[in-house]
């Protein structure tokens, strides 16, 4: 659970994108309304409908000067913003909407919204798809699988934001069940509104000579994303979901691993999977020199292994992954033992399918501190997950060199040097391994047979990591096992690890506090869910 | 209206700047987030309740007994509250406590109404003449509890209320802007640091 560990996983059959997918494929898909002036601009909404459930996405587009157009969380406008309403809405709800979802942050949504996103477009693909539609010629490829999207999504909101519906009103729908299905199903939507709108410009502006763009272009851009730090301390603030995430990973590596006759199919299926995703991994574009190593090295990985896979694996041996897998740990870094575990999965439908469920969590059943239990079984706990942070050197300027706020400017999290900015007082609680060393020298210090609610009374500074401790008791992998305020710390690896069960791909650092990724790439077009198959992210549009 | 998930996240943030430890306001927000939900009025006893004691923050209890005082004023009820629901098993052998002059005393309720779920007992809890029974953190029955059977109605009136704040604009905003009290004014370096920056997103 180290965070350079954590920042080189890879999207798998795990990902939301791809469990949203087999959920919703089987779900009517339409398009509601479609009101676009010439230009683009207008309201369109789009619909998923099964058993007389609908969900329905809301979209306005609008003209915004090259100048207001910014993937900065500070934007206050944006090419199109987007709302996930629950139900059909009425021209009310789309009135009503229209006044507040343009406006995001400062806008408010209800009850009846699930989530909440703006993008802007990625200019030069977007323009070049239209010029060439209305031209009556498909865009070039290469440009294309350079950028990857026409819109790229600056942040996506649910959960009580702004007014959206609290997570309790709809925690019991079972196709809502997965982590973050209705913020992957907003994404979909969007990506299938993209294509309408150049579509339906380039129609406008020459409705002669138009064509539509290909489906198999199409199928091959998804969605972009900008990604800051606001997704960083989600996974400190969630330690029992970040655990599900985690837990589910190595329950299905493990069982992978138990088998003990890998059956041929299954290993020639895991063999063209991985063949496909190489290519992948050369339309892996970024200018960044740390990303740029670990391809590298996950490219020079990637022939040992090949080579290995050749020559030393066969069904023949008797727990053959359990045997790549432990060749892997000995032989190569950690980017492409990711990689490969994530590939391992891939022929194991009913291994992973079940999992999924198990992604969630309810996170208020486990925020109760039990007060009755002793200081010294508070000690043992400390000592049993928190080896490594227990020896941290907090004295040492370098391991307290950052500090967590929360910015005044756009209330999203972010990360300074606390000997250089200001405002270190108001340091947000995520600097999670110093206050458990903290905790863990009162714990020395404490009569060992004092309850835990005895020595909260007089030791509430560190009631917050009593918490985590109870919790990391029960849920092993609920605690990052690093120093979230060190000088060494790569924000970038926090988001990296979400990012990856959210199944997205390109991770294109653009400094070690924010990326762009690619989601849903290669992914099946609405109406061809139903028949689409699960490994459409080793699509490619070379 | 807002949304309970942003109730829980400004009351703590609110606790925090009004001086209570990280720890402690986490179990404010979600206390607030509880009296909402249970249609009781959260956010103006805690906006009240922070505003007095904003500049002297109040004590903290060394104990609980069966009998509780303050030692100055008044009992604080977010650590009275919290203080309860720590020791709530060792607590139950007391049969009944009682605590005096505590401020804004709603604000302990959901602290109790935790600790009746967590003991699997009802607990009947009582001040100026109105009684709350809670009901394992399930829900909150007030006024007029009693064991009587009623074996007629005359009259019931259901009514669906509409979903919609039970406090003011003004209680909000003011709760707010004390939780803005932990945010940090971004300097220019650091603005230039977050997602987007340095590059144009024409592109």
């Amino acid at each position: 659970m180290k965070l350079s560990r954590l920042g080189s996983f890879h999207q798998s059959k795990l990902s939301f994108l791809r469990s949203f997918i087999r959920e919703f494929k089987d779900w009517n898909y339409k398009r509601n309304i479609f009101d676009l002036d010439k230009n683009g601009y207008g309201t369109a909404v789009y619909s998923l409908e099964k058993n007389q459930k609908i969900y329905s996405l809301v979209c306005f587009a609008q003209h915004i000067n090259p100048e207001e157009r910014s993937d900065r969380v500070i934007a206050t406008k944006w090419d199109a913003a987007f709302v996930l309403h629950d139900g059909i809405p009425t021209k009310e709800d789309i009135d009503r909407l229209r006044d507040n979802v343009p406006r995001q942050e400062i806008g408010r949504v209800s009850y009846k919204e699930l989530t909440l996103s703006r993008a802007n477009k990625s200019v030069r693909a977007f323009d070049h798809v239209v010029d060439s539609l209305s031209l009556g010629k498909q865009p070039d490829i290469n440009l294309l699988s350079k950028v990857g999207y026409l819109y790229r999504t600056t942040a996506v909101y649910g959960s009580g934001k702004f007014g959206l519906a609290d997570r309790f009103r709809i925690k019991d729908r079972k196709e809502i069940n997965g982590p973050f299905r209705l913020e992957m199903m907003l994404v979909y939507l969007v990506r299938q509104f993209t294509f309408d709108q150049v579509n339906h410009i380039a129609k406008s502006k020459n409705s002669k000579k138009a064509i539509m763009l290909d489906e198999n272009i199409a199928r091959n851009l998804g969605i972009g994303n900008s990604t800051g730090l606001g997704m960083a301390p989600f996974i400190i603030n969630h330690p029992t979901l970040l655990h599900n995430w985690i837990y589910c990973r190595e329950k299905a590596l493990k069982e992978i691993r138990s088998i003990e006759e890998v059956n041929t199919e299954d290993f020639k299926f895991f063999k063209d999977c991985f063949v496909k995703s190489k290519s992948c991994i050369d339309t892996w574009l970024t200018d960044s020199q740390y990303q740029i190593d670990k391809i590298n090295s996950l490219k020079t990985d990637i022939s040992k292994f090949t080579q290995h896979l050749e020559k030393d694996c066969s069904v023949k041996i008797k727990y053959l992954w359990n045997k790549i897998y432990v060749w892997a740990e000995e032989n190569l870094g950690g980017e492409c033992i990711e990689y490969i575990v994530s590939m391992m999965m891939e022929p194991y439908d009913k291994i992973i399918n079940p999992l999924i469920n198990d992604m969630s969590s309810e996170e208020e059943k486990y925020f109760h501190i039990p007060g009755h239990r002793k200081v010294s079984e508070l000690k043992i706990i400390l000592e049993n997950n928190y080896k490594s942070i227990i020896d941290i050197d907090f004295k040492e300027k370098n391991n307290t060199t950052n500090f967590w706020f929360i910015s005044k400017n756009k209330e999203e999290p972010r990360v300074a040097n606390r000997y250089e900015e200001h405002g270190s007082e108001l340091e947000q609680p995520l600097a999670i391994a110093r206050d458990t060393k903290q905790l863990y020298e009162k714990v020395l210090k404490a009569k060992q047979s004092d309850t835990v609610a005895e020595f909260l009374l007089n030791n509430d500074d560190v009631r917050h990591v009593v918490r985590r401790a109870f919790i990391v008791d029960q849920f092993p992998y609920s605690e990052i096992q690093d120093n979230t305020i060190g000088a060494s710390l790569v924000p970038i690896d926090m988001l990296r690890l979400k990012l990856s069960f959210f199944g997205a791909v390109k991770f294109d650092p653009k400094s070690d506090k924010w990326l762009r990724i690619n989601m849903y790439q290669g992914a099946p077009l609405p109406h061809e869910m139903k028949h689409s198959n699960d490994t459409w992210v080793y699509n490619t549009l070379n | 209206m807002q949304s309970f998930s942003e109730i829980d996240t400004t009351s703590k943030r609110a606790s925090k700047a009004a001086g209570f430890s990280w720890g402690v306001a986490e179990e404010i927000g979600k206390s607030i987030r509880s009296l909402e939900l249970f249609g009781l009025p959260g956010v103006i006893n805690l906006n009240l309740y922070l505003k007095k004691i904003k500049k002297n923050h109040p004590k903290k209890l060394s104990r609980i007994d069966k009998e509780n005082k303050p030692n100055d004023n008044e009992l604080c009820p977010i650590y009275s509250g919290v203080a309860f629901l720590d020791q709530c098993r060792q607590l139950e052998t007391l049969q009944s406590i009682k605590f005096y002059n505590v401020s804004y005393p709603l604000l302990m309720l959901p602290f109790i109404s935790k600790a009746s779920e967590i003991l699997g007992k009802k607990i009947l809890t009582q001040y100026n003449n109105i009684s709350f029974l809670l009901n394992f953190d399930q829900s909150i029955f007030s006024t007029n509890v009693d064991k009587r059977v009623n074996p007629l109605a005359n009259e019931i009136n259901i009514e669906f209320l509409e979903n919609k704040n039970s406090f003011s604009e003004k209680d909000w905003k003011e709760l707010y802007k004390l939780s803005e009290e932990t945010f940090v004014e971004e300097s220019e370096s650091l603005k230039s640091k977050g997602a987007g920056a340095g590059l144009t997103d024409n592109d």
